[in-house]
């Protein structure tokens, strides 16, 4: 019998898999090791954090393929890699690193501003940001086998990932509740094609899963998330600008598994210390706002 | 019937839609309590790690050791899940029930560039293939003489059965195709019979 490899019932397979977990942001193998022992379900391999990143300023690339490397070596949950959003070069990079996700990020910067990466020519799957449903089409459309919502990446405040996380519910809700003969023109105002709303209206959801990301730092903010619907969560700065990164690993992932049980949240949450601190949305200035990149 | 389904993490929804069309009904298993009533279970596929570590710290490792006592509660492992039920394990494995005489080997095919989709023939379920989904999956190594083999790819065993047990190497529930639930749903029926008798 024939082996079929890169099909999108492969990748968007894997992403099936890690539903209901932790997604956490490392930069080093010890790092990723924390964050295994924690019951994280991947690791997302990165030279800096978003809030590192955020303070640094300049252009942020894919990581060195030696990090990615060590990380790889260093655990054996799946490791994930960012590549600037339309830059299929990185993309190709990792592909060759044999990375078991690529995320086309804004976290990094953008190296296109008109196309995102063709991503049915890779055998590797993509996870792509999205503020809405019609944005999480777009990427679906491009060949995206997961969506995550993009909340504001850094700044440990998770008021974005709410905003965007209801939209897609809200839009959802809506595109179900419209009747088929209504759908082109629906399409026509989300920007999205016909026949993936079509397919949303059928499931009552997205054709792929769902996480949440971009401001998750406390074991109560996962679990808010997953209350509104996530599927898993990404947590970036999170864990490891915490002041006990290994404690607050843990309180998230078992938060993110007893989403709907206050109990369990309150014990985890006990005791954790300081979580990363904070930015106030305000504070930021419209050319700091990364979830604005590659709509 | 009243089958479990695991749902700590992984696969869980796809495992439930199976199950529930096969003909059961299904309770989620987050806490040793929702075994309760249950007449087989399913772990489904996820990441191995952090369910086992997971049903190791809320007692669900011995529950369920507990319900298995007595040989007669059928239990079915997906890729992870074959993880947690092979008695030894070749690389990191936290925590697991150990009630397969295996040896699983994870992430064996390689990392997700590797996996695949093939269609199988697995005598069992007749001459139709099934459409079989390998996703970072586990290579049976060794079987002890309680396991049977029930189907191969290149010449390796991807699914098997030791008494109740049922362990897959791939992911049933990523296919429209029933034949497998259907299969372990007749082994829990069969379970009770002998259970009934005895």
């Amino acid at each position: 019998m024939q082996e079929q490899r890169g099909t999108y019932n492969v990748k968007a397979g894997l992403a099936e898999m890690l539903k209901g977990g932790v997604i956490m942001d490392v930069t080093t193998p010890e790092q990723a090791i924390i964050a295994e022992k924690a019951g994280a379900v991947a690791v997302m391999a990165l030279e800096r954090v978003p809030a590192d990143i955020r303070k640094a300023g300049g252009v942020a690339r894919m990581a060195d393929p030696r990090i990615i490397k060590s990380i790889q070596e260093a655990v054996s949950i799946p490791v994930m890699a960012k590549v600037r959003i339309g830059h299929f070069v990185e993309a190709q990079v990792l592909e060759a690193l044999e990375v078991d996700y690529i995320d086309e990020s804004e976290v990094l910067t953008p190296a296109d501003e008109q196309y995102h990466i063709d991503k049915w020519q890779f055998n590797v799957p993509f996870v792509c940001g999205a503020r809405d449903l019609g944005e999480a089409l777009r990427r679906i459309a491009e060949g995206a086998a997961m969506i995550r919502t993009k909340g504001e990446p850094g700044t440990g405040n998770v008021v974005e990932a709410v905003r965007h996380l209801r939209a897609v519910n809200a839009q959802i809700r809506q595109v179900v509740a419209t009747p088929e003969s209504e759908l082109p023109d629906l399409a026509k105002e989300l920007k999205a094609p016909l026949d993936l709303v079509k397919k949303v209206k059928e499931l009552g959801r997205l054709p792929v899963v769902n996480f949440s990301a971009g401001g998750i730092a406390t074991a109560a903010d996962a679990a808010l998330m997953m209350q509104l619907g996530a599927d898993g969560i990404f947590v970036g700065s999170g864990v490891f600008k915490s002041q006990n990164p290994e404690k607050t690993a843990r309180a998230i992932v078992r938060a993110t598994l007893h989403y709907n049980d206050p109990k369990v949240i309150a014990e985890v949450s006990e005791d954790v210390g300081e979580a990363m601190p904070g930015l106030e949305m305000a504070s930021l200035e419209a050319k700091d706002r990364m979830q604005d990149r590659g709509i | 019937m009243k089958i479990g389904v695991l749902a700590i993490q992984g696969d869980v929804r796809e495992h439930v839609h199976h199950t529930e069309a096969a003909g059961a009904d299904v309770v989620l298993v987050r806490l040793p309590r929702d075994l309760e009533g249950t007449e087989g279970l399913i772990i489904p596929g996820g990441e191995s790690t952090t369910i086992g570590m997971l049903m190791a710290e809320y007692g669900l490792l011995d529950a369920v050791m507990q319900r298995a006592s007595d040989g007669t509660y059928p239990i079915y492992g997906t890729c992870a899940g074959l993880i947690l039920m092979a008695k030894e394990v070749i690389g990191f494995s936290p925590a697991r029930l150990g009630l397969v005489d295996i040896d699983a080997s994870r992430n064996a095919y390689g990392r997700q560039i590797a996996s695949f989709e093939v269609d199988l023939e697995i005598p069992v379920l007749g001459e139709q293939p099934f459409p079989a989904v390998f996703i970072r999956a586990p290579k049976i190594q060794r079987l002890g003489p309680s396991v049977t083999p029930l189907a191969w790819h290149h010449g390796e065993v991807v699914m098997a059965e030791s008494g109740p047990y049922l362990v897959s190497s791939f992911h049933p529930e990523m296919s429209p195709d029933l034949r497998i639930h259907q299969y372990f749903l007749e082994k829990v029926k069969r379970a009770q019979a002998v259970a009934g008798v005895s």
